[in-house]
């Protein structure tokens, strides 16, 4: 299956059944739920600061729920509207904009004390028209500026992505970096396939006082267990060595050979032979 | 859901509607109240950043009347506990929002507002 993004456009392809797919899930929301605290922890709020933050491509509301959990007051904003619908039958507590991210937004300066985006970037990066303000570059380049101006001094805005390669993520920090923002790319699990998560952190007004964050380093430890053996088990089973149990022409081989050798006792062959016993036994 | 909170923060961003495009004016709206848990300090701390006139037009639209037309100088806590009820209890469910220079209409239905824009209004 190729990369969702790929697929459709993110109002489309989430629609009614996925939209309800991707919310009842409980992989994915924990996934979602692991990445959207990694995500608060790399804002970097002063606790006990009372704030008020957006959520880009906010969805059904996992987020959002863990927004409200913390005690945060935001807005969110996504394109499809499926998933707005499910985050209105959670009841989530933020504030719901149906709104294209690449066509920018009409928040006034100043509005936001920090935002987060789970999942959302590399939507951006496909274009869905010829249209020249279809372009990945200039939708880009109107959401980081939007969101500049959106946002305080001193602020942070994190957003974690998938990236296909190295270039989409140098696309994205150059037009971040051009539209003001300071800051970069964390990468958590480098080395590991399933748990590497990359973030970009991007800084208003850092003015020397913000140091990017470290990414975790390590090896996770969630894999499946027992997948390995597993794995090994099924590959005797395919070389067809191994027949586990000891059936009747099994049983009948061995006494013909016995009685050839000419061995004593050996049972006559009947109707039992080979038999399970009756439990009452 | 639109709080007065977000309405507030809440301009225009037609392509070339730049000046005049704040505050989006509510038309025909029915509002919902939801309770919500009173925090001073965030009141406190969001009050720089609203248009005070605004809100108060806009308060007066949906039926409040609690907070005064100019911004008072010294806020006591009868004042922060009415702009709290104004700003994050008061939710628009229906209706639509206006701009004032442009006019272009951002639908609001299920508490949703639209806020897309045709190709030839992007920015």
């Amino acid at each position: 299956m190729s990369r969702p993004e790929l697929q459709a456009p993110p109002e489309f392809y989430y629609g009614d059944t996925e939209a309800k797919k991707y919310t009842t899930n409980t992989r994915n929301q924990q996934i979602q739920a692991d990445m959207t605290y990694r995500a608060l922890e790399l804002l970097n709020i002063p606790s006990s600061q009372p704030v008020f933050l957006l959520d880009i491509g906010c969805g059904s509301g996992l987020s959002g729920e863990i927004l409200d959990e913390e005690g945060y007051v935001w807005a969110g904003v996504d394109i499809a509207p499926s998933m707005l619908q499910v985050a209105l039958e959670r009841e989530v507590d933020g504030d719901l904009f149906l709104q294209d991210i690449g066509q920018g937004f009409g928040f006034r300066p100043g509005s936001f004390d920090g935002a987060i985006s789970i999942s959302v970037l590399q939507w951006l990066l496909n274009a869905e028209t010829s249209h020249p303000t279809s372009s990945p570059p200039y939708r880009l380049n109107r959401f980081f500026t939007t969101l500049y101006s959106a946002l305080r001094n001193p602020s942070r805005a994190v957003f974690q992505f998938y990236p296909s390669s190295d270039d989409q993520i140098q696309l994205i920090t150059s037009i971040a970096q051009k539209a003001g923002f300071g800051g970069g790319v964390v990468v958590d699990y480098p080395n590991s396939k399933k748990a590497k998560k990359v973030f970009l952190c991007l800084f208003v007004g850092s003015g020397g006082g913000q140091q990017l964050p470290k990414g975790l380093e390590g090896e996770e430890d969630d894999h499946v267990r027992f997948e390995r053996r597993r794995e090994k088990e099924k590959r005797r089973d395919r070389t067809g060595k191994r027949k586990g149990v000891k059936d009747k022409a099994w049983i009948l081989k061995k006494k013909e050979l016995y009685r050839q050798r000419g061995k004593e006792g050996v049972p006559r062959d009947s109707k039992y032979t080979g038999r399970k016993r009756k439990s009452i036994f | 859901m639109v709080r007065l909170i977000t309405h507030n923060l809440l301009a225009c961003h037609v392509k070339g509607c730049t000046s005049n495009n704040f505050p989006l004016a509510l038309k025909d709206v029915q509002i919902e109240l939801q309770e919500a848990e009173f925090n001073p300090e965030f009141v406190t701390n969001i009050l720089p950043r609203l248009e005070w006139s605004a809100l108060a037009d806009a308060a007066r639209q949906v039926g409040d009347t609690s907070l005064p037309a100019e911004q008072p100088e010294m806020m006591d806590d009868d004042l922060l506990r009415n702009l709290h009820h104004v700003l994050l209890e008061i939710h628009i469910v229906e209706g639509a929002m206006v701009c004032p220079n442009c006019k272009h209409i951002y639908p609001i239905s299920n508490g949703i507002p639209n806020m897309l824009l045709a190709e030839h209004e992007i920015g």
